[in-house]
Order: C-alpha cells, then structure tokens, then sequence
C-alpha cells in the first residue's frame, strides 16, 4: 500500500478493513466512508488502456 | 581494492586444487570498458582470468540458485547479504558454499562516466582513488568517489557479512550517510506529481527484462511477466504494462532487497529501477527495523508474524 501510494496512487483510494461476519453496521460505516472518498476524488485515470500502444 | 586479485586468485586456487569446490565464482575482464562479466573457474589454470577492480558490480549471488555442487564466491558486502537471502529461502545450503569476502570500497557507475563523454570510451584505468579514462585519444582523470554508483555511495554494509576467507582487512564503513534522500524527495511530492515523475522515469523501458536477470532474488521459474496462463501483464510497452512489471517486481522484493545495485547497472537505457525496491527497502527498516541479508538466524519480516507488527493502515 505505501508503494502504491510512492508511486503516485491516492491513499484515498485504497482501504483496508477488518470486519467480522456479525458487524454488519461497521461494514456499512466503511463502505459509506470508502465510497465517499473515492467519489470525492473522482474518477481513476492511471492504470488505463485507453488504445493499446504498439511500438 | 586493486591489490585484492592476488589473494583473489591464490585463495581461489588453493580451493580448487585441494578440490574442497567444484567451482569458483569470480568476474574476469568484459570487451568493453567498465563491463566486467562473471567467470566461472573449474580448474586452477582458469583463475588466471580473474580479475578484481571498481566495475565486478554484477551481483554474484546471482548464480548461485538451485546449485548442488560445493561453490566458491568471491563476494563483496552486498553479495553477501545476498547470499545469506539464499540461504534463508533455502535456494542452496551454507555447506555447500566458500565465501571469498571481500571488503568493497563500492563500484563505480558507468553510466554517469559515459555521460561525462561525447566520444566512445577507449580504456578505463584505476590507480586507487582515481579513475583514468580515455576517450578519443585524450586521458582524464576522474576521482572515484565522484563517480561511484549511486547504491554504493549510500552503502553502510561494505563488509561481507559472512565469510570463510577474507581477502583483505575489513574498510571502514561508511558514517552518517542519508540513504533514503531520494526516497523522500518522492515522498514530499503529491499523487499527480509521483505519478509524472514514474511516468517519465520509466518511459525509456524497452521490457527486456535484464534488471530482473540480474537481480539475484529473482528466480522464479515463471516470472509473472512470463506466463501466458493466466497472463497476469500485457507484454508491449504500453505505459500500463511497463509500470505494473516494475512496481510488482520490486513488491516481490520486498524485505529481501539488499540495494545492490544490479537491477540498475544491467538496465541498457539507464532506468533508476532502484527508487521503486528502495521505498521497500526503507519501509522495512522503518517498520520492522529490518536490513536485508543481515544473519542467517532471522526470519525475514513477511514471512513472520509478530503481535507488534505495525496494523494503522487497517481501520
């Protein structure tokens, strides 16, 4: 995560959980906060194909 | 450094002709300048060959996976460190190994004294602390400290860390060094810029692959670059592909990587794949307070579990 992060991902974007099977409104909590941030940020433009590149 | 070769080749000749190995692993002259290449010795008469100077920045351990015969290794500080990684994956067995050591006083970069020059380089001489070069007839005197590979000037391991021979008094090791600058100065930027900047770094990759070669950890049978089922990575050089080959190749390096160096020397278009393993590297002195290579008792930190393992990034 910390080398997505160096290599220019939003820490935003990326998050980790630990829920259990019986925490159903802490699975809803994270779910709410990851969707608002990613949504915050926008749409993902790295990583992408857009036309595949031939040499 | 240059008065190594002697003991270099004595030792390596006692070795083999008391037959206490099958082969000694040490580095004889390349065609060109600045590009010595392994050699593998059998008999005595082969380690005449050997030589020992400021460009054997080929890292050595390299060679030494799946072995079964008894090795000799000539081995510098890092070579060590990652021979000991061998070790602990249990890539060949400390009985089977002589550790020629040998107290390095770092490498020199060939790329930084090529570009010092417009003309092709003739010959490369070292008389200690200076470095001869000739280019189109005319001879320049370099300093080594000026031009020394960017790994080595920031190493604080120049000693082997294990060995049954040492060819020469342990160096000094180098004091009060900074060696995640570059690591930070990443660090301060933000996403947008992170990204141009690898971006741009590795723009040039041509997906030949030699820094994983050279690179003593991996040894995968496959490499997930290679495999076609399931293909993990498109094979061109779309932006995508390049980054994702160099950013998991450095993950799979993760607590293991010694920053040698080869990666970087064996690149042909001069990419610094070393700030991608080198941010590993200082997360895992960070975290876990662990350096690579550093004894063979110790496990290395992701493939154990300790209750105090840092956990702040899970909410």
């Amino acid at each position: 995560m910390n080398l997505m992060e160096h290599m220019g991902i939003e820490s935003d974007r990326i998050h980790f959980s630990w829920i259990s099977s019986a925490e159903s409104t802490k699975f809803v909590k994270v779910v709410k906060e990851v969707t608002e941030k990613v949504k915050a940020l926008g749409p993902q433009q790295h990583f992408k194909k857009t036309d595949a590149k031939v040499a | 450094m240059l008065d190594y070769i002697d003991k270099i080749k004595e030792i390596s000749k006692r070795l083999l002709k008391d037959c206490s190995v099958e082969m000694v692993i040490g580095f004889r002259r390349g065609t060109l300048p600045m590009m010595n290449e392994p050699c593998i010795a059998r008999t005595p008469e082969d380690v005449d060959q050997f030589i020992w100077d400021s460009n054997c920045g080929i890292n050595l351990a390299n060679y030494l996976t799946n072995r079964k015969e008894k090795i000799g290794i000539v081995a510098k500080g890092c070579d060590t460190r990652n021979i000991v990684t061998h070790i602990v994956e249990n890539k060949i067995s400390r009985e089977q190994l002589v550790v020629i050591g040998v107290p390095c006083k770092g490498m020199i970069d060939k790329y930084k004294i090529n570009a010092m020059f417009t003309d092709e380089i003739q010959n490369v001489v070292e008389t200690g602390e200076k470095v001869l070069v000739t280019a189109s007839g005319k001879e320049t005197s370099l300093n080594k400290s000026d031009v020394l590979q960017k790994n080595c000037a920031v190493c604080t391991h120049r000693n082997p860390v294990i060995h049954d021979e040492l060819v020469a008094e342990k160096v000094e090791e180098q004091q009060g060094v900074d060696r995640y600058a570059d690591v930070r100065e990443v660090e301060a930027m933000d996403p947008q810029e992170k990204w141009d900047y690898f971006e741009s770094l590795l723009s040039p990759c041509i997906r030949c692959y030699a820094c994983r070669n050279a690179c003593p950890l991996c040894y995968c049978p496959t490499c997930f670059v290679d495999e076609a089922k399931p293909q993990w990575v498109g094979k061109g050089q779309d932006p995508a592909d390049v980054r994702t080959f160099h950013f998991l190749r450095a993950f799979h390096c993760g607590g293991r990587c010694t920053d040698c160096g080869a990666c970087e020397r064996a690149c042909p278009v001069g990419i610094n794949m070393r700030v991608f393993t080198k941010k590993l590297e200082k997360d895992c002195f960070e975290q876990f307070g662990w350096e690579a290579g550093m004894n063979l008792d110790e496990r290395p930190p992701l493939d154990t579990y300790r209750p105090d393992d840092p956990n702040d990034f899970i909410k």
